[in-house]
Order: C-alpha cells, then structure tokens, then sequence
C-alpha cells in the first residue's frame, strides 16, 4: 500500500512541487491559523522575504500564566532577531526563493549543518509554538487525540508524564515535542532522480504511525528528525526566566495546565492524515 | 571573606550491611563567593548574581552529588550499564559546577581590581598574541555572541604549547573537553540566566559589560603558574 503511493505520488510530481500549491497547502496544514498561501508561483521568482508572524492573540492574552513582558521579548525580540537574520542571510542565495520548511532541510543538509539552518528553523519553531498555546488553554484532548494517546502512551496522564520529564531534562537550550512517527517519503522528478533534499508528511490512516514525545537541543525540530510534529514547548531560557526565573518546572506545569491548545494539536493531527494523492 | 570550597566526607562503608570495602565517597558544597551578590552592580545585577549562585549553581552541585551516589552504587554492584548511562548526568551536572565554580573566581568587584588590565607576563603574552588586550576583548566578545544556545567562551592558555587560546564549549562542557592541555584563565557564562534579567535578550550588551569586573589578577595568577 505504502509502495503504491509513493509511486503515484512520484509520478506526479515534478521539480517544480515545492513551489506548487500543494506543498504550500502541506506547510500551511502544519499551522492552525488560516495565513493566505503565498508561495504560489511555480516559475521560481518567489522573493524570501520570510514573515515575522504574529502569534493568534494579543500579547497580553495569557497573562498571568506568560506575561505580556515575555511575549514582548520572545515575540518582538527573539523570534523577530531569527527572521530578520535569516532574511539577511539567504537574500541572492538559492534558498531565497524557497518555503521556510524547504530551507530548514536544506540548510540541515542532512546533519552537516549550514547557516540559515538555525535561523530558519528557530523561525518555525517559534510560529509552531505560539500556535501550540491560547488563552484558555489547558484542559483534555478529546477525540481521536485523545484515543490515539490513550493507544500510544496508556493513558493522558502518562503522555503528561512523559512530556514533563522531556521537557525538564532537555538540558541547555531546546524544544519539547509531541510528534506522530510518520512514513518518510523521498520526492522524486520526472526523470525519478531524487530531488535534493527529502520531505516528511503522513499519508493516509495513522495506523502504523505512533504518537511520540521526543526533546531536541537549540533550533532542531521534527521536520529534519523524521517526524511530523503535533506539540512544542520552548524550554530555551528565554522562554520562561522573566515569569519563573530558574523555575524550569513550574513553566512546565504551566504550559500544561493553562496554556496549551488542544485544538491545535488536533487539527494538526487531522492534517498529518491529508494525502497528496490525487491533488 | 576568604574563598573556600568546602568538601565533606562520607563514608558508604558504614552503613552498609554487605562485607564490601570501605569507600569514602566525596560530595560537594556551593563555595562562597568572595564578595557581596551586589558589588558588581552595575555590569551584574545583584539579583542575577544571587539567582546564578544559590539557585543555579546549587542545583549543578546538588545533581552532580546525586549522579556520583548513583555511580558509585553502580560501580559498586558491578552495573556497568548504569554506570555508563550516568556518564551525560555528571558531565553536565559536574561541568556546572567545574565551570562556575571559576567563574566566580573569574568576577571581581571593581574597587578590588575588577575590570583593571593584565600586567606582567599574561599583559605581554595577551599583546603578542591578539595586539592588545582590547582586541582580545573583541574576539572573545564576537565569539561568546556567536555560541548558538547555551555555552561557555574561555580565555585558556594551552600548558603544552605554551600559548593563549580562545575557546568556546556548549552547555557545561568543561573547557578540557576541547583540548585536554587547556587551563581556563577566564570564563563567562553565556547561559541566557546569567544575563537574562538584566540585558534581556541583548547578549552583546552582557559581554560588553561584563569585562569591567573580569578579574585579571587571577588569570594572571593562573598563567604565571603554568608559563612561569
């Protein structure tokens, strides 16, 4: 079945695919929030000019659990630092007229990293993590997220468990996530030679995919580790020394307890199945 | 107030029921700083400094004793597994503790000589090897901007080759972790939480800063003992 549909998607794609709508679309299924696709045109003249995009609420929106004060930093200053950098960096380069996932993998260069990778993923890390909160947040998964984490973790409490302890134990800077192991494809042109660089999505049912939660250091994120993230928490100190100071634990906690958004999690799940097929 | 670093003893042997070898097993504790949390106001706030000793590295020393228990039970009952799997848990916890431990020692109030150049022998060297030592500051300042993350940049003279060397690590990998000759003269924390408060997220500012209560005489004192 897998082999079915890597042939008939191989066969439908060209070099131009990650230009194309399509790949567009796959990147934008990644974030909840509705950004108008603007990577459409498949002649290569697309400009870089990565956004900085604001999170899906106002600054002060999850006050007192992440205070304005922070969000003023790790929005306006970090996240801002990473996107303007990158820009700097990839202007007149060939990533320049590239999506921000597609130069993440290439600048990951398969482990022998080049210098956008950080910029670049830092960029996504941080629009996948704003989108990972909301005000309100907290609470239960439901639905087929929930059954699935029942399935690959026992119970929400041990996927709860499990989270926290990546999360405390990412030592230095880094991310924790909860991501679906996905099937890895390898794109092919017409001419079936493998194009450069190699994209993850999940196709079809998630019945041999499993829920994991894994932790990563600096910029790294589940896109150049095989994975099609679900859930992220900044544990760079940036993220939390203005409201928690040394308290790593307590941030933790509070994410969980206040923060986080369900429903992102599940759309994102809910995307992770959309087949490339037949587009 | 004098600098010391306690270390206590204990011993396992004594309360074990098993007929094993008396072992003393040495456990840490926090060495007291050589001057108040707010003498080095205004390069390094009072908070910071207070936060940086008592809480993060306290904690450094808190889990390098739990780890060296472990190893040592592991050891003891021939776990080699467990004893390997420890390994990352001492290198950060025990490096934590290697490296602030010098950093404290690296930080001196200005009225007690904080910020003033290196003489002698380290002056010279410094000189011959960078110019001057304001373009020393400059490299280790591009340098320490440039760690991606968490991490150290030294100061280090090498003792085999006899010459000065600007190094970087990650996380709390002792500075002997890229070259074991490499004797740390000078070390500034790059972690975010030895700045953050204060310089937010303007790491430059920190390093720029930082060199007003940098103590030379104790790196001169360190490099004189190795290139005598």
């Amino acid at each position: 079945m897998v082999m079915a549909s890597v042939t008939t998607i191989a066969s439908h794609l060209t070099s131009t695919f990650l230009y194309a709508p399509e790949f567009c679309r796959l990147s934008q299924s990644l974030h909840t929030s509705q950004r108008p696709c603007t990577r459409k045109s498949v002649s290569g003249t697309i400009s870089a000019n990565i956004d900085l995009k604001p999170p899906p609420y106002a600054l002060d929106a999850l006050e007192p659990h992440m205070s304005k004060e922070t969000l003023e930093y790790h929005w306006g200053k970090h996240h801002r630092g990473y996107v303007n950098n990158l820009n700097k960096q990839i202007e007149g380069t060939e990533l320049d007229k590239m999506s921000l996932e597609s130069i993440i993998l290439a600048s990951h260069n398969k482990g022998d990293i080049l210098p956008a990778f950080n910029n670049a993923a830092q960029v996504w890390n941080h629009e996948f993590f704003w989108e990972s909160m909301k005000p309100g947040g907290g609470g239960k998964p439901s639905g087929e997220l929930l059954e699935l984490i029942n399935r690959d973790f026992g119970s929400f409490e041990a996927l709860i468990q499990e989270f926290k302890l990546a999360a405390t134990t990412q030592f230095g800077s880094g991310w924790a996530w909860l991501v679906c192991k996905c099937l890895f494809h390898q794109i092919y042109n017409q001419k079936l030679e493998p194009i450069f660089f190699n994209v993850y999505f999940c196709v079809d049912d998630l019945e041999d995919k499993k829920l994991v939660v894994l932790k990563s250091s600096n910029a790294i994120n589940p896109l150049v580790l095989g994975s099609y993230p679900l859930l992220t928490l900044d544990v760079w100190e940036h993220a939390y020394y203005l409201d928690f100071k040394n308290l790593r634990p307590d941030y933790i906690s509070t994410f969980l307890d206040k923060l986080v958004s369900w429903d992102a999690v599940s759309s994102r799940l809910e995307a992770a199945k959309v087949s490339i097929e037949g587009k | 107030m004098a600098l010391r670093t306690l270390a206590t003893r204990k011993t396992l042997g004594a309360f074990s029921t098993f007929p094993q070898q008396l072992r003393g097993l040495q456990t840490f504790t926090l060495p007291d700083l050589a001057y108040d949390y707010g003498a080095l106001e205004p390069a390094i706030s009072g908070d910071i400094m207070q936060l940086h000793h008592q809480k993060h590295h306290q904690t450094y020393i808190t889990n390098y004793n739990k780890a060296l228990e472990q190893l040592d039970d592991a050891i003891a009952k021939g776990d080699a597994s467990t004893a390997v799997k420890l390994q990352s848990a001492i290198k950060f916890n025990g490096g934590g503790h290697v490296n602030h431990s010098i950093f404290w020692k690296n930080l001196a109030p200005t009225k007690e000589g904080g910020g003033e150049p290196p003489h002698g022998s380290l002056g010279w060297a410094i000189d011959q090897s960078y110019g001057s030592v304001e373009k020393l500051i400059a490299k280790m300042n591009a340098e320490g901007a440039a760690v991606q993350g968490s991490g150290w940049v030294w100061l280090a003279v090498d003792k085999e080759l006899k010459r000065l060397v600007v190094e970087t690590t990650a996380n709390q990998d002792p500075l002997v972790t890229k070259g074991p000759s490499l004797v740390p003269l000078i070390g500034i924390d790059v972690w975010e939480h030895a700045y953050y408060l204060q310089y937010k997220n303007v790491r430059p500012d920190y390093l720029k800063n930082i060199w007003k209560v940098i103590n030379w005489k104790y790196a001169s004192e360190i490099y004189e003992k190795e290139c005598p």
